[in-house]
């Protein structure tokens, strides 16, 4: 057992540490979506440039090769000194993983380089408005006509569509076959006719998803990733690797929203002291910490595990549960320190730390529903970790 | 970066597995639970032959020089077999013996000890006293050559069958007292816990010669409790295992309307919950084991972390295993009661989860006021 970095892994942390640090161009502008997509491109260009964008991605491809552990460092760190996001962050993170998978030589000379340079932003059409948890049961069509695929349907949640050029599509291509076994998996162009994606305003006030509506989209045979009804498999893929890479960064968020609360705590007033002298505050301070330290040691043992085994386990499902958990508690604790204050939003005179707290509390209500519901993760715990019954 | 058990901390695992099953059936600990000492000579002369009272004990004074990790991994096993036995006060006393005694005084106790041939247990809690770290009342009173005691001490693990106890008094200090000694009186109490036995120790006038106090003060003694909290956090993790596994099998195997209770998820989802409480609790034990063995000055942080939650997992576990079990996890005659009572009886001692939170926050809470980086 050693929890600390090899000399290598070190030197690693410091190379990353010290180039974020040099780069870092500051905190992302506060309004506009449009603006805060411009500075994303930029970081993303630089981040390329560097060749720190795609670092899990084999170095052929143009990534990095990083092994798992610096995967882990590299979204730590990039979390820690709270770096933008790159604009591209679909298509870093799942669609160059799936191409790289699952595409062909074409689509890989095709795809690959466009996700790095963030030239082409990517976004991900699986859920459907009736089609959420039980993501299998999906309706939306493709009929082959000719050497192209037509489709219809609906998707939603679907982050910066409108910035998009490609959506990493799942379509229904055989109706008669098991919900299963009916998928296919698409590029399908964003700029064109039959696709519109409408902005989806969320309880913050942001249009972060969109909905997306297909009316005769169409889509070129050679589009098609992985074989024709093999759909269901390749999202799987990327769907593990849109769990895989989220923890240490997850993590990361958390410990800096800790010292926040901290901050908060020490700087708020409550029955003649600070909220960071309150016993009842302190309690819910110190046990918010706790479990945010036992989803780090967590995160470890996960890895240690995966680096030895090569694939992430069920097991993953854990640590997104309680980074939900956390990441909500922490939010409504300092909320419950502001008191009377706690209405006051962001551009309020008086709101306590400038409304910051107001929008993470909202925000992080989708914590414990995007990327898997905690109660379909508690599913799979149940039945793929513990080997309980299915329900079903 | 390598978070998981060794070849050999696995060896050690197994071993304490395969031991502990074979002794502690549930007819052998509730015949033990019944008896008056709560544990068997025999069993205990053959945990000594496998270098258990020593474990984490130096080589140099006759133990077996591993470290905490390894001491986690063997509570750990104590608590998953529920097994009644001193090994833990006893390794209380062997650590205290081992950081803050003398020579002389290693010699005489910590070298017996850790072969198992006598037993040693802490006396620290003065009666009506909230029973926490710092807080003793008991005078040393100065006498000639040494010190006279007088006053009682509560919660004392197996104290009726140690040897000797190392007792604190107001000045931070230790005293070894043996158990024959003039005017020590040993009193067994009911606890819910039946497989630990705790006393309450009266002292007259019992004088302690020079020799016998050990030259520690008391924030010597923080290294030997942050310890003894990850071997007790180690200790309910085990615990939790155990009635999760329990709970686990017994809902894929109990049937109502037609299908398994584990296809509900009313059920199931409380198994999960179970599972995510056990892993945190053996991921704050493990982190703390290894901050005590390569990380010391991360320890205090980290064992009051382990500590916290696993007091609180070590008793919540079993009590949802109970709910899972229904009615037949209510009686007596299962054996899920025993566990859900150490669970909570070790929730209680060295620092309840509120004390060690309380801890945790001033630490945390330090750290705050320093600015978040960029």
């Amino acid at each position: 057992m050693d929890l600390t970095l090899s000399p290598s892994e070190q030197q690693f942390r410091d190379e990353v540490r010290d180039w974020i640090e040099a780069n870092h161009p500051g905190p992302e502008p506060e309004a506009g979506l449009e603006e805060v997509m411009a500075f994303r491109r930029e970081w993303q260009l630089k981040m390329h440039a560097a060749g720190w964008a795609g670092i899990s991605w084999p170095k052929e491809y143009g990534g990095r090769g990083a092994t798992m552990i610096e995967q882990a460092i590299f979204v730590g760190e990039a979390s820690r000194l709270e770096a933008p996001s790159p604009a591209n962050v679909l298509g870093l993170a799942m669609g160059g993983p799936v191409v790289i998978a699952h595409g062909t030589d074409a689509q890989k000379q095709r795809y690959l380089e466009p996700i790095l340079t963030g030239e082409e932003i990517w976004c991900q059409g699986f859920s459907e408005p009736e089609s959420g948890s039980d993501l299998a049961s999906l309706k939306t069509k493709a009929v082959k006509d000719g050497d192209e695929w037509v489709v219809t349907g609906q998707k939603v949640w679907t982050t910066f569509a409108q910035y998009a050029k490609w959506c990493m599509l799942v379509a229904r291509t055989d109706p008669d076959a098991p919900k299963h076994k009916g998928l296919t998996y698409f590029l399908m162009d964003m700029e064109q006719d039959g696709v519109e994606a409408k902005p989806l305003v969320q309880i913050t006030g942001e249009g972060e998803f969109n909905e997306v509506f297909m009316n005769e989209a169409r889509i070129p045979e050679a589009n098609v990733i992985g074989e024709v009804g093999d759909g269901w498999s390749v999202a799987i893929t990327t769907l593990m690797n849109e769990r895989a890479g989220l923890a240490f960064g997850a993590i990361a968020q958390v410990a800096n929203n800790l010292k926040r609360l901290g901050a908060l705590a020490a700087e708020t007033r409550v029955n003649g002291g600070t909220a960071a002298e309150d016993p009842v505050y302190r309690q819910r301070i110190a046990q918010l910490h706790i479990e945010a330290e036992t989803m780090r040691l967590n995160a470890y043992r996960g890895l240690t595990k995966t680096m030895q085994s090569g694939i992430p386990g069920p097991e993953g499902s854990l640590g997104k549960w309680q980074w939900a958990d956390i990441n909500q508690r922490i939010a409504e604790l300092a909320l419950d320190i502001e008191g009377a204050y706690a209405p006051l939003a962001r551009g309020a005179e008086h709101a306590a730390a400038g409304g910051a707290w107001q929008y993470s509390f909202l925000r992080s209500r989708a914590n414990s529903i995007e990327g898997g519901t905690t109660d379909i993760l508690k599913n799979i715990i149940a039945e793929r970790v513990l080997g309980l019954p299915r329900m079903r | 970066m390598y978070f998981d058990l060794t070849d050999e901390q696995q060896a050690i695992k197994a071993t304490a597995r395969d031991f502990l099953a074979a002794r502690y059936k549930s007819a052998r600990i509730r015949e033990l639970a019944d008896s008056e000492n709560g544990f068997e000579q025999s069993d205990w002369e053959e945990m000594a032959e496998l270098g258990w009272p020593g474990l984490a004990l130096p080589e140099q004074w006759g133990g077996q020089g591993l470290g905490i990790v390894e001491l986690g991994v063997l509570f750990e096993e104590m608590g998953y077999a529920l097994a009644p036995s001193p090994l833990f006060s006893n390794t209380i006393a062997g650590l205290a013996l081992a950081l803050c005694g003398s020579d002389e005084q290693r010699e005489r106790f910590l070298r017996p000890l850790a072969t198992g041939q006598l037993r040693g247990t802490p006396a620290l809690w003065d009666a009506g006293s909230p029973a926490t770290p710092g807080g003793s009342t008991m005078e040393a009173r100065e006498d000639g050559d040494g010190i006279v005691l007088d006053g009682e001490k509560v919660l004392v693990m197996d104290a009726a069958t140690a040897d000797f106890f190392l007792v604190a008094t107001s000045d931070g200090r230790r005293h070894l007292v043996e158990r024959e000694d003039s005017g020590v009186t040993v009193t067994p109490e009911a606890s819910i816990d039946l497989t630990r036995r705790l006393s309450s120790i009266r002292f007259e006038g019992v004088k302690v010669a020079a020799a016998n106090s050990l030259p520690g003060d008391g924030a010597d003694y923080y290294a030997v409790f942050f310890r003894l909290c990850v071997a007790l956090a180690a200790e309910s993790t085990g615990i939790a295992q155990r009635t999760m596994e329990m709970a686990i099998e017994y809902a894929k195997d109990r049937q109502q309307f037609g299908r398994p209770i584990g296809a509900y998820q009313a059920v199931s989802h409380r198994c999960a919950q179970m599972l995510l409480e056990t892993e945190n609790a053996r991921s704050a034990v493990y982190g703390a084991a290894w901050a005590a063995d390569a990380e010391p000055e991360s320890l205090p942080l980290a064992a009051s972390m382990a500590k916290a939650y696993a007091s609180d997992a070590g008793w919540r576990v079993p009590d949802a295993s109970i709910q899972v079990h229904g009615g037949i996890g209510f009686t007596w005659e299962h054996d899920l009661h025993f566990f859900l009572k150490r669970g909570k009886a070790n929730a209680a001692m060295f620092g309840d989860a509120k004390w060690h939170r309380d801890r945790v926050a001033d630490a945390v809470l330090v750290e705050a006021a320093e600015p978040v980086s960029v």
